[in-house]
């Protein structure tokens, strides 16, 4: 087994078979987690450090549980409760945490860029929980093991995503990791949310939600983040609710056996009418559940690298 | 042979081999009640479901059989690397059961002590007992075989190889000897 990567950065720097790898490990890992004893003493004596400088409870608690379920020693460190505030620069914090010896660092950052700059300068581990609006891997491989687990392939597939573009590093991963897998990527959202040029990177933008909807065998919506810049590039959460939110009536052009994905937090009656979120059709639960075991296999897969290259 | 290979058992001597240790770890447990077979992965796992089918023609019961990966309780992550991670399957609840661990070929005994952790992370078996194909012998650990199907002394360079027909039954075990400079 070839993977022969020391940090996980992004899906880019990902092969199909690292994909695929990841996915077959994941499955072995997915058992594990309905056991009783939901722990295995795998990476016994490692220690993980979660550095957030974005709020999240489901990716920090989701690395958090993977780390422990392997038997490794992980701590939360949180940006606003960190010498961060104090006016300390993001490589002034790593070094001072890497002088601690962790194994791995899962770092979140509102910067595009920021889980890289640390990977070139530390000894350990990074893995990218999610820079700026550029990548999310963890988020898309999970939603490839979702895919995988309930159509039973991702090539040729039609996979619609719908909403916030510009913003979405989770569309980015996607991106990437779909047409490295042979799906085929649709996109649809308000003009001032569609990045121009985003074409090249693989995907048919429809101006229309219903056309890119229309025969589908996954609907993956996207959270409005207000906490970004939701507000100025839409009218009313109302208006785009009408125009680019999943609703029952929309959701019969996809395919009758069509999945409904969403990375999350819901913005009920937003993005997603409570009808389609509580739907038979939505998966997203099942996404946080395979989470759990995606992000153990992600902590295994690097933790043999780092010391084989020794 | 080129490669210095010899074959320690064929077909029809794995057959012998798996129907005795069948008898005789029902004779060992009087009967197959509270008994059940997991295999370690990969070539372990295999044999068990042969083993399985052996004890129920003997005794006409079908005794629970399961398999399991050990890949996350390897001692040696740090010096090894990863390894591909296969499911564990194991379809019954071990509690109070005695479990005959099956495989193929028992060498330094780690991948037993692994076995055996793996086990008890999933119950509480009344007892664990194990069973392999060949004992090669040069054990790192005290663990010993209670069914053995042969015992092969051999020099700690050499290989031995489960060879699976098309059926992915065992059909043959071979020694192979490095090649001498």
């Amino acid at each position: 087994m070839a993977f022969a990567h020391k940090h996980i950065l992004g899906i880019n720097e990902l092969s199909r078979e690292d994909i695929i790898t990841i996915l077959d490990t994941a499955e072995s890992f997915k058992e594990i987690n309905t056991r009783e004893i939901k722990k295995v003493p795998t990476l016994r004596g490692k220690t993980i450090i979660n550095l957030f400088f974005e709020s999240s409870t489901r990716t920090r608690t989701s690395f958090e549980i993977a780390g422990k379920r392997l038997s490794a020693d992980t701590v939360n460190i949180s940006a606003s409760a960190s010498s961060v505030t104090k006016g300390e620069t993001l490589e002034d914090t790593a070094r001072n945490i890497e002088a601690m010896h962790p194994d791995i660092i899962v770092m979140r950052h509102s910067a595009s860029g920021a889980p890289h700059y640390l990977a070139q300068r530390l000894n350990c581990s990074v893995v990218n929980a999610g820079d700026g609006a550029h990548e999310h891997p963890s988020q898309a491989l999970l939603d490839l093991f979702t895919i995988r687990q309930h159509k039973g392939r991702i090539e040729d597939l039609k996979v619609a995503i719908i909403g916030d573009i510009t913003h979405s590093r989770v569309v980015r991963s996607n991106l990437y990791a779909l047409n490295k897998m042979g799906a085929e990527v649709r996109l649809s959202g308000p003009g001032t949310m569609i990045p121009p040029g985003i074409e090249k990177m693989g995907a048919t933008v429809y101006a229309d939600m219903n056309e890119a909807i229309d025969g589908a065998d996954v609907v993956m919506m996207l959270r409005i983040q207000m906490e970004r810049q939701g507000k100025s590039l839409i009218p009313s959460l109302r208006e785009y609710a009408r125009f680019y939110g999943l609703n029952t009536v929309n959701l019969k052009l996809a395919r009758p056996d069509a999945l409904v994905m969403h990375p999350g937090p819901i913005n009920r009656g937003v993005e997603l009418s409570s009808y389609v979120a509580d739907g038979p059709q939505n998966v997203i639960l099942s996404q946080v559940e395979n989470g759990v075991a995606v992000r153990m296999a992600l902590l295994y897969l690097i933790s043999g690298v780092e010391h084989s290259e020794a | 042979m080129a490669s210095g290979q010899t074959i320690l058992l064929d077909s029809a001597g794995v057959n012998r081999a798996l129907t005795r240790i069948a008898h005789e770890i029902l004779e060992q447990n009087k009967g197959s009640k509270n008994l059940a077979l997991v295999g370690i992965r990969s070539g372990g796992d295999t044999l068990s479901k042969e083993l399985a089918k052996i004890i129920s023609r003997i005794e006409q019961v079908d005794v629970p059989c399961g398999s399991i990966d050990i890949g996350l309780y390897r001692d040696d992550l740090s010096s090894r690397g990863t390894v591909k991670v296969g499911p564990t399957d194991i379809p019954f609840n071990l509690d109070g059961l005695s479990i005959v661990l099956v495989d193929d070929v028992l060498f330094t005994g780690r991948t037993i002590r692994a076995a055996m952790d793996a086990l008890m992370d999933l119950g509480r078996p009344r007892a664990i007992q194990l069973a392999v194909l060949i004992d090669r012998g040069h054990r790192e650990l005290p663990i010993r075989a209670d069914f053995v199907g042969r015992n092969v002394p051999t020099a700690k360079e050499e290989k031995v190889d489960l060879i699976f027909d098309d059926n992915n039954c065992a059909a043959e075990v071979h020694l192979l000897k490095p090649r001498v400079k």
